[in-house]
């Protein structure tokens, strides 16, 4: 083996710096191919959201079935006004600036999920209000 | 911003679980709600960080805010099966109209561009659009036949389910097309034919099937929030929204196996409008009729007295006089306590509601399997407008269509005595052979008036 010069050395490090930037750029490209290809970010939502809602499903399960039977109305009172959550969507559908179709249906939703989230809460505390005053 | 809104999201949805938690028992029912009020006020101004414009919004929720409250405020507790399902539709069409909303304007929900809609988004969107349109027209039929604007009897024509199975092939080919064209033709056709098929999969069933219904509608309600979810890439939705689902699923489960009954048959629909099972002949067997007096005599005689409240309590607002009833035997030394099948009345836990209402002891209250066994002890069954859940038949005539639910086992205690308007069979249409048994004694009139007859009997 001979021995290197410090002059060969640089030049070589200066090859591979080369070759490294290309392996880069041709990485980059491929990563931006296969997203869109499989809709990335998309995709991994999909995954995500699924796995949540599987999740949730199992917590909405074994929390329900402890609800006592008693109190299966005002079950129904709470889930039908948190269900209202919906009024999320509503509120992005509302929140442009600028008056369209699209904003409109956002008001009328944002409307209806407010009839819902109020009435669903008040009637809700007014039957549990009965459940409670006669404990003493 | 985006950490932060995620991260206020899940305390969100930790609330609403917390919510549903708390209702576990009376005594953190309260505090339940207010984790539910407290996340979804959360929700709501973390969305509201994120927007441009506030005006309509405002608007919105102070319009909607004050119809809610008024509502809420006045509504009869009697009346409340119909509000529930009130309050689903609004749910169902809300979805619809944000999933418009997406639809026509992506770049604010960023799934896309017009006419330029992320595929994947496309389906979720379609789905929510089909559930929440679904859930509109079904909770409006609900509505209608609890408030009795729509005949509570089953509405049944030729070829149903075929037509029914018909339109919902219809609906997975807009969806499909839907996705594959984005034109708004198909956008709209799928809204219409949800809506139809929403009133179609309704009209069958029958009034007393209705708690398993409002139980259904209500799990929709939150698949179709779910499917919103799904298409805003929202985790706080997608989690409300599989909640909500679940504990509707398991409400109708519940109900349905208090009828003894195959969910898939109770949404064929269909029971209660022909004279179901085989006709039997009580012809030759007389009731006993007795009136207002009789049964205050057995009454105040009686050691221990079990009342059993159905829908006919709720129809006669009967709950506050049958509580001075309870007051009044109790004040001569007997023992009153209250037996709740899970389908009586028109929701799940419509009796419970109503009882509290009159201010009736939350521990007098026992639901079915806790207090069955008492009957064999009990000197009087003071039955008030219910039927079909007392009916011997469930457990003795397999031709009975209701052979096999479990039901209140009125008969065996030593006198039963029955409250009904006349001597026509149940909501079911099924004749109930506890009306012709020895130890009975048929009350014929209002559930209302009667009873207050006999708390002026008493005096």
């Amino acid at each position: 083996m001979t021995t290197d010069t410090p002059n060969d050395i640089t030049i070589k490090a200066n090859d591979f710096a080369v070759q490294l930037e290309t392996l880069a750029t041709q990485a980059k490209e491929l990563a931006i191919e296969t997203s869109a290809t499989m809709g990335g970010h998309e995709a991994s939502f999909f995954l995500n959201g699924l796995t949540v809602f599987i999740l949730a499903c199992f917590v909405g399960y074994y929390v329900v079935w402890r609800v006592t039977p008693a109190l299966h109305s005002p079950l129904m009172g709470v889930t039908n006004a948190i269900s209202s959550v919906i009024i999320v969507g509503a509120l992005v559908a509302a929140g442009p600036m600028d008056m369209s179709f699209s904003k409109f249906m956002g008001f009328l939703a944002v409307i209806l999920a407010s009839i819902n989230i109020f009435g669903g809460f008040i009637v809700t505390k007014r039957m549990l209000h009965m459940f409670s005053k006669k404990k003493a | 911003m985006e950490t932060l809104s995620t991260l206020a999201y899940l305390v969100s949805s930790i609330c609403f679980i917390l919510a549903l938690r708390g209702l576990s028992g009376p005594d953190t029912a309260q505090r339940g709600v207010t984790y539910g009020i407290a996340g979804m006020a959360i929700a709501i101004i973390t969305t509201l960080f994120m927007v441009e414009s506030w005006g309509l919004i405002i608007l919105g929720v102070l319009i909607g805010g004050t119809i809610g409250t008024v509502i809420a405020k006045k509504i009869e507790m009697t009346a409340l099966p119909q509000l529930v399902a009130a309050f689903h539709s609004l749910v169902g069409l809300a979805a619809v109209f944000v999933a418009a909303s997406a639809f026509y304007n992506p770049e604010a929900f960023s799934i896309g561009f017009e006419n330029d809609i992320h595929t994947s988004s496309l389906v979720e969107l379609s789905l929510g659009l089909a559930i929440g349109a679904i859930t509109f027209t079904g909770s409006i039929i609900a509505f209608g036949k609890l408030q009795g604007i729509v005949s509570g009897k089953p509405v049944t024509y030729p070829s149903q389910h075929a037509i029914n199975a018909g339109l919902g092939g219809v609906i997975i080919f807009l969806i499909v097309m839907l996705c594959a064209t984005q034109s708004p033709f198909f956008f709209w056709a799928l809204v219409l034919f949800s809506l139809l098929i929403g009133v179609l999969i309704i009209i069958p069933i029958g009034g007393a099937d209705m708690p398993v219904i409002v139980s259904m509608l209500n799990s929709y309600s939150g698949w179709a929030a779910a499917g919103i979810g799904f298409t805003l890439q929202n985790n706080l939705l997608i989690i409300t929204g599989a909640l909500v689902g679940s504990s509707g699923a398991i409400l109708s489960y519940i109900m349905c196996k208090a009828m003894n009954r195959s969910f898939i048959s109770v949404i064929l629909g269909g029971l209660g409008g022909e004279t179901a099972g085989a006709a039997h002949d009580y012809g030759d067997r007389q009731a006993k009729i007795g009136s207002a007096e009789d049964a205050a005599f057995i009454m105040k005689n009686a050691s221990k007295v079990i009342i059993v409240p159905g829908y006919g309590m709720a129809v006669a607002q009967a709950q506050h006089v049958v509580k001075e009833l309870a007051d009044t035997l109790k004040k001569e030394g007997v023992e009153v306590s209250y037996a709740i099948h899970p389908v009586a009345g028109r929701m799940p836990g419509h009796m419970n509601v109503l009882l509290a209402e009159a201010n009736v002891p939350y521990d007098d209250v026992h639901e079915l399997e806790d207090i069955n066994r008492d009957f064999a002890q009990a000197d009087v069954a003071y039955v008030i407008g219910a039927n079909d859940i007392t009916n011997p038949a469930a457990k003795n005539d397999t031709t009975s269509p209701i052979y096999g639910m479990p039901i209140l086992d009125v008969e065996r205690a030593k006198t039963v005595l029955f409250v009904k308007r006349s001597m026509g069979s149940g909501y079911a249409g099924i004749e109930n052979p506890l009306f012709y048994a020895d130890n009975t004694y048929m009350l014929l009139d209002d559930a209302k008036k009667m009873t207050e007859n006999i708390v002026k009997a008493l005096d």
